[in-house]
């Protein structure tokens, strides 16, 4: 029997601090996964940090954003041929033994599974203007894919071959997951949505900061608008 | 508009068109970023060659003081020069990005090679030994 690869893609920007506890506990969960830090030309020590744990690590040469630096990752999956691909953020918010649930989801056939904190209970706390905003695209999005997907803006996804070698080639930049939701879901790809617990922030800052919200919100809803009328063309040589 | 307006006006776009030219010919522009370029100059050589055009085209936009009709002309330019800018920014910004996508994969599997060649040059020489 063939063997499933697993990758785990940890995005990270100045993410030095979190990163030891996060890549120790993905190692406890799992000593089989294949672990990629994609270092988003971080200004802090980053790559030190990962490279003494002796995990692989992608450098930037400088910032991309999340967006760009996720899609690095999901390239390298594709180069080196990896079955399966976990997002996961460097900042500890999302539980590597959550993994479990997402890979069920890609074992039912869905070519994404996306871990939510909104379906079910967890300690996750956000401003107003931030869960405004959340709740608008969340709405936006349910009514163009007919699907309720109540968490877009999460970062902790799987996705198969199918999904890895698309978004490889097709990957929005900035304030990209729920657009990524759009292109995926238009593009015929089978997406779910599990419930996950979530942690807190144990450092730094989040990408969406509450007084940029309102940016956040415009800009996805408009990138979103535009997507329906693009076209993603779907290379058709994975296996 | 009178004689002195129009030999300046036709000395300008002259020398715009010239500038073009001699930027492309030193390789300081590129042929494809340039066509808009050359097409304003023209535009504009065309206005100041052609007295009535822009007495014509003023009446035809409902415009009755002929002047202004020029700097809406000049305005439209102005604007299809920024968008063409802010095209092509956006390609190099996603051709930039891939290059830096491509850079730290290849740098990833240098450092792998480069890891394994001394790995097995190690070992030789402890064979050897």
């Amino acid at each position: 029997m063939k063997v499933i690869r697993k990758i785990v893609i940890i995005p990270a920007f100045n993410e030095a601090k979190n990163l030891p506890d996060v890549i120790r506990e993905i190692k406890e969960y799992d000593t089989s996964l294949h672990i990629i830090v994609v270092n988003d030309g971080s200004t802090d020590n980053t790559t030190h940090v990962v490279r003494k744990l002796q995990v692989d690590v992608l450098d930037l040469p400088f910032n991309l954003g999340i967006g760009g630096a996720v899609q690095t990752g999901l390239k390298y999956a594709d180069k080196n041929g990896f079955d399966i691909a976990i997002q996961l953020d460097a900042d500890g918010q999302h539980i590597p033994s959550e993994i479990d649930k997402l890979l069920m989801g890609i074992q039912q056939g869905y070519d994404v599974v996306i871990g939510s904190r909104f379906i079910a209970d967890s300690d996750y706390r956000s401003s107003l203007m931030r869960n405004i905003g959340i709740k608008i695209i969340s709405f936006v999005n349910s009514l163009i894919l007919g699907k309720k997907i109540s968490d877009n803006t999460s970062g902790f996804r799987a996705f198969n071959r199918r999904a890895i070698s698309f978004l490889s080639r097709n990957y929005p930049i900035d304030y990209p997951e729920p657009e990524t939701i759009i292109i995926l879901g238009r593009s015929g790809f089978a997406l779910k949505e599990v419930p996950v617990k979530m942690r807190q922030r144990m450092s730094g800052e989040s990408s969406i900061r509450t007084f940029a919200s309102i940016y956040f919100m415009i800009k996805v809803l408009l990138a979103i608008f535009i997507d329906v009328f693009k076209q993603y063309k779907e290379v058709e040589n994975y296996e | 508009m009178n004689d002195r307006i129009q030999l300046i006006a036709i000395l300008v776009s002259l020398v715009i068109a010239g500038t073009i030219f001699q930027l492309i010919r030193k390789k300081k522009l590129l042929e494809q970023y340039s066509l808009l370029w050359f097409f304003s100059a023209i535009v504009l050589m065309i206005f100041s060659v052609w007295r009535g055009l822009l007495d014509k085209m003023a009446g035809a936009m409902g415009i009755y003081y002929a002047p202004s009709a020029l700097l809406v002309i000049i305005i439209f330019c102005g604007f299809l020069l920024f968008l063409d800018f802010s095209i092509v920014i956006s390609k190099l910004t996603n051709q930039s990005k891939d290059l830096a996508q491509e850079v730290a994969i290849l740098h990833n599997k240098l450092e792998k090679l480069e890891n394994r060649t001394l790995e097995t040059r190690e070992n030789g020489i402890n064979k050897n030994a």
